[in-house]
């Protein structure tokens, strides 16, 4: 599982991957796919990060980072952002947009136009919650078969 | 060749294609060979909901069911054996 090849492709594929899925995370609001699609996209480079490494070095690498923790972010966030429309009128009311709040709070201009990235409020923030709350989920599931599944030589 | 012409043609052999590559999953008796076909189908599928015109859901086919599923069936088979273990 771990020959030169496939360490060398991952090496190069890997990043590539995950600035994709950034890409379609942030831009949820303007182009097709959003928090789940962006999510499901990152979480697959970090599977074939993971299914491509030695157990130690997985092991050792993902110890520092807090996945149950993201997952936990990503509900309470998407909560506490549906919440902040009751500073409006209901509850998922979209306060942000238009109102000049310097992250994604621009005024979206009337007509044709190519597509802001400055603009979308409350839905460009739910957007990450639930690509970080997707990530996490999926890259945990990979993780555990890895981790839990693990025999003792590691040649096929 | 206008556009519908080439938008039938493609239906056909997205067709063909999807019909080969399952056949191929189901018949195949390495495991791992039949793990990649299925990784196929689930591409050429993603393929086919571009043609419709639904991009978003290619996105998350390409990414769930070319990517996530095949990593998962690998290590699965991985941590397996093919034979009857007699003990």
């Amino acid at each position: 599982m771990t020959t030169t090849i496939i360490k060398t492709t991952t090496k190069i594929l890997t990043p590539l991957i995950l600035v994709f899925g950034s890409y379609i995370i942030l831009h949820g609001h303007l182009t097709p796919g959003g928090g789940f699609q962006g999510g499901a996209v990152f979480a697959s480079g970090l599977a074939l990060l993971i299914v491509a490494n030695k157990y130690e070095t997985i092991k050792t690498l993902f110890e520092k980072v807090p996945l149950s923790v993201f997952e936990s972010i990503g509900a309470l966030g998407f909560l506490g952002m549906a919440c902040l429309g009751f500073a409006g009128y209901t509850f998922f009311k979209n306060v942000i947009a238009n109102s000049g709040f310097p992250i994604f709070g621009g005024k979206t201009p009337v007509g044709i136009n190519p597509g802001y990235l400055n603009t979308g409020g409350t839905l460009s923030y739910m957007n990450i919650f639930v690509g970080i709350k997707v990530l996490a989920g999926l890259t945990s599931i990979v993780l555990i078969f890895f981790l839990i599944m693990r025999r003792e030589r590691d040649e096929w | 060749m206008n556009f519908m012409e080439f938008f039938w043609i493609l239906q056909v052999l997205i067709g063909i294609g999807l019909l080969i590559s399952a056949i191929v999953a189901i018949r195949f008796k390495n495991l791992i060979m039949a793990v990649i076909a299925m990784a196929v189908f689930s591409l050429i599928l993603s393929l086919e909901f571009y043609v419709l015109q639904a991009p978003d859901v290619a996105i998350a086919e390409a990414g769930v069911g070319a990517c996530l599923t095949t990593a998962m069936y690998l290590l699965a088979i991985k941590n397996t054996t093919d034979e009857e273990v007699i003990e």
